[in-house]
């Protein structure tokens, strides 16, 4: 709580004090602690009626609010007027205590802004501010402190905790070398790093800033909320006035009565729990999508991804892990492990990501005297002596020009084929393996009611084929050069449904067009990534697709949020209009909808906050040896 | 030329809402947006007429909600 707001809270609970006298005592001296009650709790508003008048500020609460209050001492009723007053201000008081509140705790719920850094100068180590630490100078991160600059590992051996970016409970291990993220906390071990670039540069910094600037992004609704609030003040202060005049006028009715009815109006006629529930709705939301490790840029791309029905995938990098895998070892009899480890020799000096992949996959320490004459045959592949035996590892062509048969293997990645002693031993099959959680991050969307699902790949048709097939993808297209994928994104848009969205998911890297087509462009992997943080609308800081069934769901439930306190707001104003028209509500009821409706539209904005962590990903498993 | 100014103690959104309207509609402004969550105005106007126009927001700002603290 601010000064500010606790010296209004004390003016507050002091003109209630009075009210309350007031109210439980009788005659003139109950009249005078009403109107001094009313005086203490209303004075500023009273004050600024007049000067906003003076400004043409004519539909301005304060004046409303000075009119209806004084209408209804007017009529004598002053614990009314005192009551409306006293009400009225609580609102005010409560909604500006909400939205501090919730200003605060979004910077709390991200959690990762670091205070000091450990700098290393002339031998010395100093603790500073992180704003005055330059690039390329050495700082230390103990256990337990938060990484204050995006930088390189120097020395230390750690495990990072980067739940606070990405939502993931499962820690990082990080070694000298290896580039590091600000906002990540160090777990076991001291770090000395060398910072790669300034702290208002760094990563943490840029996603703050991301998430603040997002609520500047408005959605359709709260467009929607503040054009409805330009007429609706204006409209109900008419009725109110027409109210108060028509009937005593045209129908001889009594002019109190009518009066009093349009003053319920007046009161009415304030539109402030539709207009701050909105925004305070999406700031919620996006505050609570950024600590599952998902940016969202703006309010309105948080309301685009809500109404999803269209996914469109890049493969490589986005459902595929970007990296070559031994996915099959079939033996032409014999074991598969037997294969693995010849195949793993025989490439064992090779450069290839191919038979990196393959020595991968066997995992053993490789007795490269077993190897002899090892021969590189161009475009296709190794020929060499293993365990004394002459032996063949490469494409079909390298065997069938030695006269080895190759059976039909059925498409899909590279297969490197194998033969001992001039026979067909077996082949492997290398592939960009799909990612642990794809094939459930897909089930997930269709759950979500996706409709359609589309991978759009560089990659050939058989390979691209397969991977949707076994992630039940609705539409594969392959071969695609960059500029063909804007064209499918375009078609694909072309045939949208009314009102519902295209998300397109990408790397960040390669998809800037596409990405910036989509109604809704979702990056991954913006952990370390600024092409992505850069071209997307959506970041999500891990490379895990199941990310993308959250993010969906976390919009929905905000803009569900934001609807209900749009619906229940004016549905409670209309109901209570209608009601004060008929002279079956009174002032007490009036405001206390009003002020009610705010501060219950307020704590459901608040609710946007509230998410679920994420449950960690499984880790990559090496493909296990069969046998 | 883009402005950044800092509103503090903005507390309705309504008042937010009717200030952006407000300034937009200064001559020589090009651009202007209130976030309300994140207490910002920002302004984008030709660099000549930005203290001008910056004080006449500032006039509408305090109309609105006196107790705003500007922010440079």
């Amino acid at each position: 709580m601010t000064k500010r707001q606790k010296k209004f809270l004390v003016r507050i609970l002091i003109a209630a004090v009075l009210f309350t006298a007031g109210m439980l005592l009788d005659g003139p001296a109950a009249a005078g602690l009403l109107l001094v009650s009313y005086a203490w709790i209303g004075w500023d508003i009273l004050w600024r009626a007049v000067v906003n008048i003076r400004h043409g500020e004519v539909f301005d609460e304060n004046f409303l609010m000075s009119i209806a209050t004084i209408g209804a001492l007017g009529l004598g009723e002053f614990s009314e007027g005192a009551a409306v007053m006293l009400f009225y201000q609580l609102g005010e008081w409560f909604q500006s205590y909400a939205v501090a509140r919730s200003r605060h705790s979004i910077a709390a719920l991200m959690d990762i802004r670091p205070d000091t850094a450990h700098v290393e100068r002339d031998g010395k180590l100093l603790t500073v501010s992180p704003e005055e630490v330059s690039a390329g100078e050495q700082i230390l991160v103990r256990p337990g402190e938060r990484v204050p600059i995006d930088g390189t590992v120097l020395a230390g051996s750690s495990f990072l905790d980067t739940s606070a970016l990405t939502g993931e409970a499962l820690p990082r291990e990080v070694l000298p070398g290896m580039e590091i993220i600000s906002g990540c906390v160090n777990q076991t071990a001291p770090l000395t790093i060398q910072t790669s670039r300034l702290f208002a540069e760094s990563t943490v910094s840029r996603i703050l800033e991301l998430v603040e600037n997002a609520s500047g992004r408005k959605a359709r609704m709260e467009g929607f909320i503040t054009r409805f609030a330009r007429w609706y003040t204006p409209l109900v202060v008419f009725a109110a006035l027409a109210l108060a005049l028509l009937p005593p006028l045209l129908l001889g009715q009594p002019f109190a009565d009518w009066i009093y009815r349009a003053l319920t109006f007046l009161v009415i006629s304030c539109p402030c729990a539709l207009v701050i529930s909105v925004p305070l709705s999406f700031f919620g939301g996006i505050g609570g999508a950024s600590r599952s490790g998902v940016l969202v840029k703006g309010s309105n791309y948080l309301e685009a991804l809500a109404q999803v029905d269209t996914i469109v995938f890049d493969k490589t990098g986005t459902l595929t892990q970007g990296v070559f895998q031994v996915s099959e070892i079939l033996p032409a009899g014999g074991a598969s492990s037997a294969l693995l480890e010849l195949a793993a020799h025989v490439e064992g000096y090779s450069l290839h990501p191919i038979g990196a992949s393959i020595r991968k996959a066997y995992g053993r320490e490789l007795d490269l005297e077993r190897v002899r004459d090892l021969q590189e045959i161009a475009g296709q592949g190794l020929q060499a002596v293993f365990d004394s035996r002459p032996v063949l590892l490469g494409n079909e062509k390298l065997l069938r020009s030695h006269g080895v048969d190759v059976p039909d293997i059925s498409a899909g990645g590279t297969v490197i084929y194998a033969a001992v002693d001039g026979v067909y031993a077996g082949c492997l099959r290398i592939e960009d393996a799909l990612k642990p959680d794809a094939v459930s991050a897909v089930a997930a969307l269709r759950r979500l009611g996706v409709q359609k699902t589309v991978m759009l790949t560089g990659d050939s048709q058989a390979s691209g084929e397969k991977a949707a097939g076994q992630l039940g993808l609705d539409e594969v297209w392959t071969g695609l050069l960059p500029a063909d994928k804007v064209n499918r994104v375009e078609e694909l848009l072309d045939k949208k449904v009314r009102g519902k969205t295209l998300a397109f998911v990408g790397d960040g890297i390669n998809d800037a067009p596409v990405l910036a087509r989509a109604d809704v462009g979702i990056a991954m992997g913006g952990l370390g990534s600024d092409a992505a943080i850069e071209a997307a609308d959506v970041v999500l800081m891990t490379d895990e697709p199941s990310k993308i069934a959250e993010a969906i769901g976390i919009a929905r439930k905000t803009v569900g949020i934001a609807r209900q306190n749009i619906v229940f707001a004016i549905g409670i104003k209309l109901l209570v209009l209608c009601l004060g028209a008929l002279g079956a509500a009174n002032l007490w009821e009036a405001v206390f909808a009003d002020v009610g409706v705010c501060v219950l539209a307020v704590f459901n904005a608040m609710r946007a906050m509230r998410t679920k962590t994420a449950v960690p990903a499984d880790r990559l498993q090496p493909v296990p040896v069969k046998d | 030329m883009k402005k950044i100014v800092k509103l503090r103690d903005l507390e309705c959104a309504n008042c937010a809402a009717k200030m952006e309207t407000g300034i937009r509609a200064l001559p020589g402004v090009e651009s202007a947006a209130v976030n309300f969550m994140a207490e910002k105005l920002t302004v984008e106007a030709p660099a000549e007429q930005m203290d001008a126009i910056l004080a006449q927001a500032e006039k509408i700002i305090h109309r609105l909600e006196p107790d705003v603290r500007i922010q440079a």
